[in-house]
């Protein structure tokens, strides 16, 4: 599978369950609070787990030139191309 | 609790802020970038709190708690899947890109860019007026708040003109002496302040409570069984998402996030930020919220129709004045890294966006840097009298007021309008000028009006209608100005002087 594809599927679902779906209705409560908020604590603890995976091995996957940005990169080489012709208003 | 005690704990906090903002100001150069921008120079705890600050407002200590209050504690979620997860996400996709593109060009608002990239000095004009209309409210509704929080606190000791006069006054001094660099290093403080705040205040109300969290549970199962229950009363899907989605959206154009999308120092600290964010959100709201949740549990009653709020009445009944006042200073310092931010950046707009381009195009470092000082002090004090009058009750006042509070509450679908064509100009080649024009001026304007206007019954449908099948307006104007902007680029050519290139960047 492709990293764009494999990405995309992974964010897709991120989204789609943050909110518990299948709890729905549920008021079960485990260790003082509602399960479906012990899901979702995880949940996002799981979203920056995949987030610092995205950003050391695809950073710049659709947002940069290339479709596939599939660099295995440390976090310090990003783009250096920080030359600045002029300001950005020359008007 | 005396008053004085009071007071003096919010001066304090107010002090220690304004010795951060002229710490930053002994760096600060006299370039428009580093007033605006502070030489995007920005690391992974500064970025990351800078914006986690300036994106929660007094929204985390009242409204939000008040929600999960009289709704339930949904509400968690939904600003979990909108700031942790959609916002996130947007941060990479529009934010990383206005970074790159930024940097590049030297770009220091969003209408330079979008001015470069389609030749359209008039878009730049555009984009800068619909902003500084949804903001100006926006800014009154924080300092309201200020205002009210210090009056309420002190019980009318500090009216309500004092407080939010001295916490403008605070604002202004560093925000002018020191610009994006001040407004950081005291969002930092800040944000921490106000993280620290919600967690002890938590550990407080748990340890004050005899039995602790099981005595809370078994208040909420006597008092409101259903309260746990995932969804229900005004939970549906389609509620928690147009909720999640539009907000998420807006916050990507408020101008005082969209310009910190161009402030980061390296790839590097924007790869830290985008890991770490999701934490950070639910750190805060999940103690802020349950708070509120707890209060029905306690058997505290707020009248939060009325506009009362629950959390200072859970920490006055179970937390001693000081820390009630501690507390206050927290939600002050939400406010204050809201409404500091709001100001440089609706200046900014203003010098950059509208002076610069419209009035004298010629305008030299050394005066446009006075400018957009002075650009400050006017948005602040205009914001700040147009505060008092409305709150005062002066002649119309009631009418205004109720105007400004209604376009306040509308900002972020407001905002959230325009991230449509500005995903498509900076991700399309095809995008025309004529084509962001249409997106824009078309869900600007039907937003209004089916935000304003009353609603219409034509028999089958209703015209301007605020929902249609659970779903909000913003969401159906948001794929409307989108496609508006698709389409007509599609049937019109670009102006000869646009410039695709501006918005490519490759490895």
């Amino acid at each position: 599978m492709s990293a764009s594809l494999r990405w995309a599927v992974t964010f897709t679902a991120l989204l789609g369950l943050a909110i518990p779906w299948f709890l729905w209705g549920s008021a079960q409560v485990v260790w003082g609070l509602p399960i479906w908020l012990w899901w979702h604590i995880a949940w996002l603890g799981l979203a920056a787990l995949l987030f610092h995976r995205f950003a050391t091995q695809n950073w710049g996957l659709w947002v940069t030139g290339g479709s596939e940005a599939e660099t295995q990169n440390g976090p310090e080489t990003g783009t250096q191309n920080g030359s600045r012709p002029g300001r950005g208003d020359r008007r | 609790m005396s008053v004085a005690l009071q007071v003096g704990i919010i001066v304090g906090y107010l002090v220690v802020a304004l010795a951060v903002g002229l710490l930053a100001y002994r760096v600060t150069e006299r370039t428009a970038e580093d007033y605006y921008l502070a030489s995007r120079s920005f690391g992974t705890v500064v970025l990351l709190f800078t914006v986690f600050a300036t994106l929660l407002s007094a929204f985390t200590f009242f409204g939000g708690p008040d929600n999960a209050y009289s709704l339930g504690p949904e509400w968690i979620l939904v600003m979990g899947l909108m700031d942790g997860l959609i916002f996130a996400l947007l941060w990479y996709l529009i934010g990383y890109k206005q970074w790159l593109i930024g940097r590049r060009g030297g770009y220091v608002t969003l209408g330079e860019l979008l001015d470069d990239r389609f030749d359209a000095r008039g878009l730049r004009g555009l984009v800068a007026l619909i902003s500084l209309f949804w903001l100006f409210p926006y800014v009154m509704l924080q300092q309201v708040g200020a205002g009210g929080a210090i009056a309420g606190l002190t019980e009318g000791v500090v009216p309500f003109w004092a407080g939010a006069t001295l916490i403008t006054a605070f604002m202004i001094v560093y925000v002018v002496l020191a610009g994006m660099r001040g407004i950081a290093w005291t969002d930092t403080l800040q944000g921490l302040f106000m993280l620290s705040m919600v967690w002890l205040a938590l550990g407080w109300v748990l340890t004050a409570v005899d039995g602790g969290i099981g005595t809370i549970n078994a208040g909420i199962q006597a008092q409101a069984p259903e309260l746990f229950a995932l969804g229900g009363g005004a939970y549906t899907p389609q509620f928690m998402l147009t909720f999640a989605v539009s907000i998420a959206l807006g916050v990507t154009m408020f101008p005082q996030i969209n310009q910190r999308f161009f402030a980061a120092d390296s790839e590097a600290v924007l790869k830290r930020t985008f890991a770490l964010w999701p934490v950070l959100v639910v750190l805060l709201f999940v103690p802020a919220f349950l708070l509120g949740t707890w209060a029905v549990g306690l058997g505290v009653t707020a009248d939060v129709a009325a506009g009362q709020s629950v959390l200072p009445v859970v920490l006055g009944a179970y937390t001693p004045g000081w820390f009630a006042a501690l507390v206050v200073a927290g939600a002050i310092a939400a406010m204050m890294s809201s409404s500091d931010s709001m100001l440089l950046s609706g200046a900014s707009y203003f010098t950059r966006d509208l002076y610069r381009p419209f009035v004298d195009e010629d305008i030299d470092e050394r005066r446009e840097n006075r400018l957009g000082r002075l650009g400050v002090v006017v948005f602040a004090v205009g914001a700040l009298l147009a505060s008092i009058w409305v709150e005062g009750g002066g002649l119309g006042a009631a009418t205004v007021g109720s105007l400004l509070v209604q376009i306040g509450d509308l900002a972020f679908g407001g905002f959230a309008q325009l991230a449509g064509p500005v995903v498509l100009a900076l991700y399309w080649r095809g995008t025309t000028r004529t084509g962001m024009y249409a997106g824009i001026l078309i869900s600007q304007s039907l937003y209004l009006a089916f935000n304003v206007l009353p609603t219409v019954d034509l028999g089958l449908l209703q015209l301007f209608a605020t929902t249609y099948f659970g779903w909000g307006i913003s969401l159906y104007l948001i794929a409307l100005g989108t496609i508006g902007t698709l389409v007509a680029s599609v049937v019109t050519d670009p102006a000869p002087g646009a410039r695709p290139d501006v918005v490519e960047v490759s490895r």
